[in-house]
């Protein structure tokens, strides 16, 4: 029971960055799975095979790669500096799982029925109000259990960054960890129950997103 | 781009690639760990008494929720401290249990979806037949359970190679851990890590093409033999 006195507060001082890099990961993932969602189905052929590289190549790289390449690798190569930590651990697990979820995004849109576009053209509607109005809205309702299952996926992937030398949670895990190792029990216990509080919230979401997303709906 | 050096490239090629093999048998094990280790999920969570099914949901619900990087290093350096039955593990052992463990419990969710496939008919007919448990589930249940969920599992495995160079966090000297170190032998990161991204890309997108038509293939052949009216395999597929 000391021992969890000791580690707690230690521990509580990382959950603020771990909270920061996850709410940024969430709103730019989402955002590059909606850019890149759409521009795969552009008419533009040169848009279309440069977003579907980028999905493939972080589609088929495992994340942790990425991260080491935009924090060690990118700098060197264009001297672009990414400017900090923070941005180059929120940039690659926004671009990872950004690049998953455009195709969620994308086969979303393609799965709404064909008799929908139809039926908006015969009502003379122009191709951005198709999108806008009949077939986005019954696209995203498809999307949402999907999406609410990346929420704790990218939440997990949170903990990379301490390795880039950024101070969440499992950062000072680590350094309680490593001066005194017979407390890495707790530690790591406390580390795991601190994510899974972080996380009931968002499995609580997912279950809403995926009960919203049946509601109304026949089932075939 | 003036930067990248060639030479450089052509001195870490050899370097790099001398992990694979470990890379790529930690893949294996994990994945044949998370395959087996995924079948007791399934059974335990079937146990016909409540409070029993309600914790065994919440641990795996607990792993599943929680990030395996966390996992990795509680198996590694706590594990041995815990008193009476820790022991000291070494790095690629750790790694297949923090690994196997954690997959394990999606792999479970893929088992129940091919059980929950079978259709009723089939558990009313081996019980009219008057069937062992036993025979229940290995010659009705499972043939028709597992078959359907190949295409999926073939992902996981995928996703498993993914995820092997965590294990380099606690020294397991896959390709990801040779390319540090090579960086930090000569001081240049950029084109041993280029490389590890160029092997991740070349062995994991030819696979996800042919899972791909696995997929594609499955579909279609369960889609002729399930009669009418009862067609797991279809809504397993539907989107959304």
């Amino acid at each position: 029971m000391d021992a969890i006195v000791e580690v707690f507060p230690v521990l509580v001082k990382g959950v603020e960055i771990t909270i920061k890099v996850l709410l940024a990961s969430i709103v730019l993932g989402y955002l590059m799975a909606f850019i890149a969602g759409f521009c795969r189905l552009s008419n533009n052929i040169i848009l279309r095979k440069i977003t579907g590289f980028y999905v493939e190549v972080f589609r088929g790289t495992s994340l942790i790669v990425q991260l080491f390449w935009l924090y060690y690798a990118l700098p060197i190569l264009f001297g672009i500096e990414i400017g900090s930590d923070f941005w180059a651990g929120v940039l690659a697990i926004s671009l990872n799982y950004g690049a998953y979820m455009s195709e969620i995004v994308r086969s979303s849109i393609l799965s709404v029925a064909k008799g929908q576009t139809e039926a908006a053209t015969a009502l003379n509607m122009s191709r951005f109000q198709r999108m806008r109005l009949v077939i986005f809205p019954q696209a995203v309702r498809m999307m949402l259990p999907e999406f609410g299952n990346y929420l704790i996926l990218m939440l997990k992937s949170t903990s990379l960054v301490s390795l880039i030398g950024m101070t969440d949670i499992l950062y000072y895990g680590d350094i309680l960890r490593s001066s005194d190792l017979s407390q890495a029990p707790t530690v790591y216990l406390l580390v795991l129950v601190f994510y899974f509080i972080i996380a009931l919230p968002l499995i609580w979401l997912t279950k809403k997103m995926e009960s919203a997303s049946k509601k109304g709906v026949a089932s075939q | 781009m003036n930067n990248w050096s060639w030479e450089i490239f052509l001195e870490a090629f050899p370097y790099v690639l001398e992990g694979i093999g470990i890379t790529i048998g930690l893949t294996i094990a994990c994945y044949l760990f998370a395959l087996i280790f995924g079948f007791i999920w399934t059974f335990v969570r079937r146990i016909p008494v409540k409070p029993v099914r309600w914790v065994i949901l919440w641990i795996m619900e607990f792993i599943r929720s929680t990030p395996p990087l966390v996992q990795l290093f509680f198996i590694y350096y706590a594990w041995p401290m815990v008193p009476g039955i820790g022991m000291t593990l070494s790095p690629f052992t750790s790694a297949v249990l923090g690994l196997g463990i954690h997959y394990s419990t999606y792999i479970g969710e893929v088992y129940r979806s091919g059980i929950d496939g079978v259709d009723k008919g089939q558990w009313e007919a081996s019980r009219a037949l008057n069937f062992s448990t036993r025979q229940k589930w290995t010659k009705i249940i499972l043939p028709q359970a597992i078959p359907p969920t190949i295409p999926m599992l073939g992902n996981y495995l995928i996703i498993m190679f993914k995820e092997v160079p965590l294990a380099s966090t606690i020294g397991v000297v896959g390709i990801l851990q040779m390319a540090n170190n090579f960086g930090a032998e000569n001081w240049r990161y950029l084109e041993p890590l280029t490389i590890v991204a160029i092997l991740f890309l070349v062995l994991s997108y030819p696979s996800a093409i042919l899972i791909n038509k696995l997929e594609r293939k499955m579909n279609r052949r369960f889609d002729k033999k399930t009669p009418t009216g009862s067609k797991p395999i279809s809504k397993a597929n539907a989107p959304g």
